[in-house]
């Protein structure tokens, strides 16, 4: 009896302490509730989608993944409580991504705790916090982007743009914080190089995630007479925008960072159709046989699109580095990734040294219906229309890193 | 120009009697009990939940009649077990009792529906326009929505004016204990009014959903705009409350519609505000949703009775 009680002692025990030795855990500190939570709830069951699959695979320098979720209701000050948690919890990589605003107060907070405790180091992998200041000036050694920046995004929409002689009147509306005015300034000044006979006939800044109805915005835009919008809207922000839009029926050109977002086609459907474009990495062909399983799959057990492409390539470049360096050391990881360079779905990617900014291709796809694969159970999804390579989307970095010398 | 006049318009008015719809059960409750209810624009999110999940089985006309009755009994249920035994503990405790609903409801909802917003949206046959204006669709269901607001506001007003349970709510609001003497059941009017106040905020609920979203944060950004409209409106005055609904959704409205900054504004009325400082140029439709707000600080400092309130708060 004893021995029979001294011997499970002993095994649970035992498979406690390989179980935490075996695990990388990932948290992601994002909105998992409130009016940005169709964000972070897709974000997070992608990832832990596509970490089966490592984990299955082989899982990262024969460790397995755990993906970690932490609510931040889009809050700086509650994210740094989360942050302070996660740390606690000896979590050694975070990710975030939305609001740039959520991720200028956790840039500086793993800056800060790299900095006391030698060691113990914690990585930031952002997927979507896209404020150009974090690979430019404030460019950091522990912080890893995996999006492309609102700069690169605007760079390869005014260069489409470029194309279309159409567009002769632009409205902007933006979120009112750092991304949203990154944007409109992004657009003011790349317009006035690339197409100077463009007109901004009217710009405006909203809340975010505080309006719930756009329609005096919406009337607004429809009597400037502008005959196209660009907005760098997410979340709840560009799902109302579009509805709001659809709902009066303005047959104008919507180009977006994020209308691929979860729960726009569902809300706008028909009516969206040749009117959201977006600009992003992904886009709703699956072109790739591979890329289509995974959406096929994905949509069946979680009920979400592979919509976050990027968060795969995120998980895979970290597998690559830590194979790479042999462990799964953040320090040892984060040099292992510098400069390493992945083939994903749409592209090779590339993490630049310089300034840990990904460098990859952008796409231009625009709402189409009768789609072989359907965006949310429908048959709309967004359908490629221009390409723009790595080397065009690129733009050169002001940063200047610092590297622990340690290694 | 003209367009913008008349859209703007058509919206304020739109969101003003939306919030009205809201508010009248929340000012009728006051003024009646005496409680400053907080759970009340749950009842609204309840609302849209409700219709969204029996519309899938009732289909949209039995929906819109069916979640206000089922959230209403669910209002009376919540007065006659849980308020009227708080209320012996004084309004501090009744306080205190709705504002904890309002978060267990609000948590209730995300353990059923989810944290995500859910894909409730009125027919399709309601999307098609009403009329096209300078190229601008007016869709049907906004004409429903407005239609079904005023039916609301003049059935509110017969019954609370012409009928005799108007004339005994109309009694027990000053003269609570007399109405009692005479034979009538006050706990059970209380109820009752208690249920239909939550009624009301339901039926806003169900035409709001599809027009703002239905998902769990919709309580809590409707919530503070809705007392707004009950101290700025006056407290326990449905008629101010009225005007109060109508000002602020036209207030917000044309904020955002109209191209000015602060320092246009303050020039205008002769002072000297730098257009590039800091403050000046703060736009006025970057101001548009701090406009109920402002709205309450002003009146609370120059009308703290309201626009038509007899009480002080």
């Amino acid at each position: 009896m004893l021995k029979a009680l001294v011997s499970i002692f002993t095994t649970t025990v035992l498979l406690a302490g390989t179980a935490s030795a075996d695990t990388v855990r990932i948290a992601l500190i994002d909105p998992l509730t409130g009016p940005m939570a169709a964000a972070g709830q897709s974000a997070i069951d992608h990832l832990n989608f596509h970490a089966k699959t490592i984990n299955a695979n082989g899982g990262i320098n024969g460790d397995k993944i755990e993906i970690v979720g932490m609510d931040n209701k889009v809050n700086p000050q509650e994210t740094l409580v989360q942050f302070q948690k996660a740390v606690d919890n000896g979590i050694r990589y975070v990710t975030q991504g939305m609001g740039s605003s959520v991720g200028s107060a956790l840039l500086t907070a793993v800056n800060k705790h790299n900095a006391r405790n030698p060691g113990k180091e914690v990585l930031y992998l952002n997927m979507a916090a896209v404020d150009p200041a974090f690979t430019n000036e404030r460019c950091s050694f522990w912080h890893f982007r995996f999006d492309a920046h609102v700069d690169m995004k605007m760079n390869a929409m005014t260069s489409w743009i470029q194309g279309r002689d159409d567009i002769k009147k632009v409205y902007l509306i933006n979120q009112d914080y750092s991304f949203g005015r990154a944007v409109a300034e992004a657009a003011t000044k790349m317009l006035k190089e690339k197409r100077p006979d463009i007109e901004i006939v009217g710009q405006d800044f909203h809340p975010l995630a505080k309006v719930k109805d756009f329609t005096p915005y919406v009337s607004k835009i429809q009597s400037s007479g502008a005959d196209a919008v660009i907005t760098g809207n997410w979340g709840q922000d560009i799902t109302l925008l579009v509805k709001a839009a659809a709902d009066y029926g303005v047959d104008l050109p919507f180009l977006t960072y994020y209308g691929a977002m979860a729960g726009v086609v569902t809300q706008v459907g028909e009516a969206g159709v040749d009117r959201i474009y977006q600009v992003n990495e992904y886009y709703g062909d699956f072109d790739d046989p591979d890329m289509a399983d995974q959406q096929v799959a994905m949509y069946e057990q979680t009920g979400w699109d592979y919509y976050w492409l990027r968060l795969s390539t995120m998980l895979d470049m970290l597998q690559k580095a830590a194979d790479k360096a042999g462990s799964t050391d953040p320090v040892k990881v984060a040099f292992a990734m510098e400069g390493l360079e992945v083939d994903t779905p749409t592209g090779k990617v590339m993490m630049r040294k310089q300034d840990h900014q990904m460098q990859m291709p952008l796409f231009i796809s625009v709402l189409k219906d009768d789609m072989k694969y359907g965006a949310e159970g429908t048959d709309f999804n967004f359908h490629k229309i221009a390409e723009i390579s790595r080397d065009e989307v690129s733009l050169p970095s002001t940063c200047k890193m610092r590297r622990p010398d340690n290694a | 120009m003209l367009e913008l006049v008349i859209f703007s318009a058509l919206n304020g008015v739109l969101y003003g009697l939306l919030l009205f719809m809201l508010s009248s059960g929340l000012t009728l409750i006051f003024s009646m009990m005496g409680v400053l209810n907080f759970a009340h624009a749950s009842f609204y999110m309840l609302g849209a939940y409700f219709a969204y999940t029996l519309g899938m089985y009732t289909g949209f006309w039995p929906a819109l009649i069916l979640a206000p009755l089922l959230v209403g009994a669910l209002g009376a249920l919540v007065e006659r077990f849980g308020l009227r035994r708080v209320h012996a503990n004084g309004h501090v405790a009744e306080l205190l009792f709705t504002f904890g609903l309002a978060y267990v409801i609000d948590e209730l909802v995300q353990m059923i529906w989810g944290t995500v917003a859910v894909a409730y949206r009125e027919p399709s046959y309601m999307r098609e326009p009403l009329f096209t204006l300078f190229g601008t669709d007016y869709s049907i269901f906004r004409g429903v929505v407005i239609l079904i607001s005023i039916l609301m506001f003049i059935a509110l007003w017969y019954l609370l004016k012409k009928t005799r349970v108007g004339m005994m709510i109309r009694a027990a609001l000053t003269h609570g204990e007399m109405v009692g003497h005479l034979g009538h059941n006050v706990p059970r009017l209380f109820m009752g009014v208690f249920g239909f106040g939550c009624a009301l905020a339901a039926l806003a609920g169900v035409i709001g959903g599809p027009l703002l979203a239905t998902e769990p944060g919709m309580a809590a950004t409707l919530g503070p705009i809705v007392f707004v409209v009950v101290v700025v409106g006056g407290m326990g005055s449905l008629q101010g409350a009225f005007y109060a609904s109508l000002l602020i959704g036209l207030l917000q409205t044309f904020f955002v519609a109209i191209n000015a900054s602060l320092a246009d504004v303050f020039n205008a009325l002769g002072a000297n505000l730098d257009p590039y400082g800091e403050v000046g140029r703060i736009s006025l439709a970057t101001l548009a949703p701090m406009t109920p707000f402002i709205l309450l600080v002003l009146i609370l400092i120059f009308r703290p009775r309201g626009l038509m309130g007899e009480l002080e708060p």
